[in-house]
């Protein structure tokens, strides 16, 4: 146990170290897509009859800055420990591959978290609130976070170098964030991208969560609690396996 | 006497380059044991199987009895390695990183063994310093800190005066004595064949993965010293024959 939580002590500490670039700077960004979108669309757009659109993006971008700084932690924190040789202390030790699992997805989870949190709080200033069911905004927001924390560690182990870990992000990390109804109802698409849509898991984290603010939703929070479950199990039992097969990192 | 590591029939391929070639070795708790060879040997692939960093082909490596492979935990527990890079973590003070260590062995409270470390190895000074600002022969000495800090009955030294100045080296070595005096068992790899010849008392030498001599230091030098007394000669000659 006090591997398992020196190693989640370690991880938090790394990220809260640098903190204006791990936590602030995610806001700042969250922001500025906030203040651009609204100021474009508040006035053409409302998805749901009785919200206005600034309302309906600050959970979207809640929950993205949520999804994309829990894999950003994980998958960093791997990538440089492994360029840099530091990893060999962890992999020295007699921490358990379950234990190595657990602690980078707490940790990674736990910086989303707290992104999430502070473009929340900053998105008082420009939004009413609506919290008409928190349970399902807290149950998203960290079960989304662990998924794409435990999708962090299998980038963090399979990339070798940086540019990997980039290309993985721009091109898988990104892409199905921003396509998952961040910024608009996946039902004003085409009837084939919405199809599209929900092959996208990152769509029932966002819907899920955003039903948690206004109990308006796409598809029913079950179903999407159920779809992200799913996937979170499915993740972790690969994530455990290739740490228990040393993939890449005991060879 | 029981050993502190037992390897057997230890094989391990990367493509066409077979590093490891059927290593069988015992090495006793409490020797002063050193590992010689040239670059490519397989001392490190060897080092780095017993440590678990390598997944063998074939074979089983031992750790005060524990298999490194299906009883993990209890075998790094007992061992200590110092790496041949110069790695570290640069988010880290000196102070900070020996603490993680000690809390990845399962230690919390280790302050106290962690000052007579840094005391014995001239870090006290740098405890607070970040990693980053330390010169590479800090770093090193560091590296065999964070070996240290959880006390391993068994340390794995791969070549730890690299970029060391002689005071220092002296300093450590003056330490690592003291530990193998009070029973903790040490494996080196050096090219410091002085270093070896001074501190081992038994000696392997390997070369493609093999090990072609084992024996004590003295016999090693009688055998192939040719009366000079010289491991270097020693070594060469053993090399030459092996090849």
């Amino acid at each position: 146990m006090i591997s398992f939580l020196t190693l989640l002590e370690k991880e938090v500490i790394r990220f809260w170290k640098v903190g204006f670039q791990t936590v602030a700077a995610p806001v700042v960004t969250a922001l500025l897509y906030l203040l651009i979108f609204s100021h474009v669309l508040e006035a053409h757009v409302r998805v749901y009859d009785d919200v206005p659109y600034t309302a309906f993006l600050v959970p979207g971008l809640i929950m993205m800055s949520v999804l994309q700084n829990s894999f950003a932690n994980s998958s960093s924190s791997l990538i440089q420990s492994k360029v840099t040789g530091s990893i060999v202390f962890m992999l020295l030790a007699p921490i358990s591959w379950r234990a190595f699992w657990a602690a980078y997805v707490i940790a990674a989870a736990l910086r989303g978290f707290l992104v999430g949190l502070a473009v929340f709080l900053m998105t008082l200033v420009f939004a009413g609130v609506h919290l008409e069911a928190p349970l399902w905004i807290l149950t998203f927001a960290l079960l989304g976070g662990a998924v794409l924390a435990t999708l962090g560690v299998i980038a963090g182990i399979w990339a070798d170098k940086f540019d990997q870990l980039a290309a993985f992000q721009n091109f898988i990390i990104v892409p199905l964030t921003f396509l998952s109804g961040v910024f608009y109802s996946v039902h004003s698409l085409p009837p084939f991208w919405q199809q599209v849509s929900h092959w996208n898991p990152v769509f029932y984290m966002i819907d899920g969560f955003r039903y948690g603010f206004f109990a308006k939703s796409d598809i029913s929070p079950w179903t999407s609690l159920g779809v992200v479950a799913l996937c979170f199990v499915l993740l972790a039992g690969l994530t455990l396996d290739l740490l228990r097969r040393g993939y890449k990192l005991r060879m | 006497m029981s050993s502190a590591i037992r390897i057997t029939g230890v094989t391990k391929r990367y493509g066409a380059t077979q590093a490891l070639d059927g290593i069988d070795l015992d090495i006793a708790e409490g020797e002063f044991f050193g590992l010689l060879g040239p670059n490519g040997a397989g001392k490190t692939t060897l080092i780095s199987a017993l440590a678990g960093l390598v997944i063998p082909d074939s074979g089983r490596l031992e750790v005060m009895g524990h298999n490194v492979q299906t009883d993990y935990r209890q075998a790094r527990l007992k061992l200590g390695v110092v790496p041949q890079e110069l790695v570290f973590d640069p988010f880290f003070s000196v102070r900070e990183a020996l603490r993680i260590q000690s809390g990845y062995y399962g230690i919390r409270r280790n302050d106290d063994w962690i000052d007579e470390i840094l005391a014995n190895l001239d870090l006290t000074s740098k405890a607070q310093a970040n990693m980053r600002s330390l010169s590479g022969g800090m770093k090193r000495r560091v590296l065999v800190a964070q070996a240290l800090v959880h006390k391993p009955p068994v340390i794995v030294l791969d070549e730890p005066t690299a970029g060391v100045d002689v005071e220092l080296r002296h300093g450590l070595w003056r330490f690592i004595r003291r530990l193998n005096a009070e029973g903790h068992t040490i494996v080196l790899t050096t090219h410091y064949l002085e270093e070896a010849e001074a501190e081992c008392q038994r000696i392997a030498m390997m070369k493609a993965g093999r090990i072609v001599a084992l024996d004590s230091t003295a016999n090693l030098l009688q055998r192939f010293g040719d009366g000079t007394n010289n491991l270097e000669e020693a070594f060469m000659r053993v090399m030459k024959e092996a090849a």
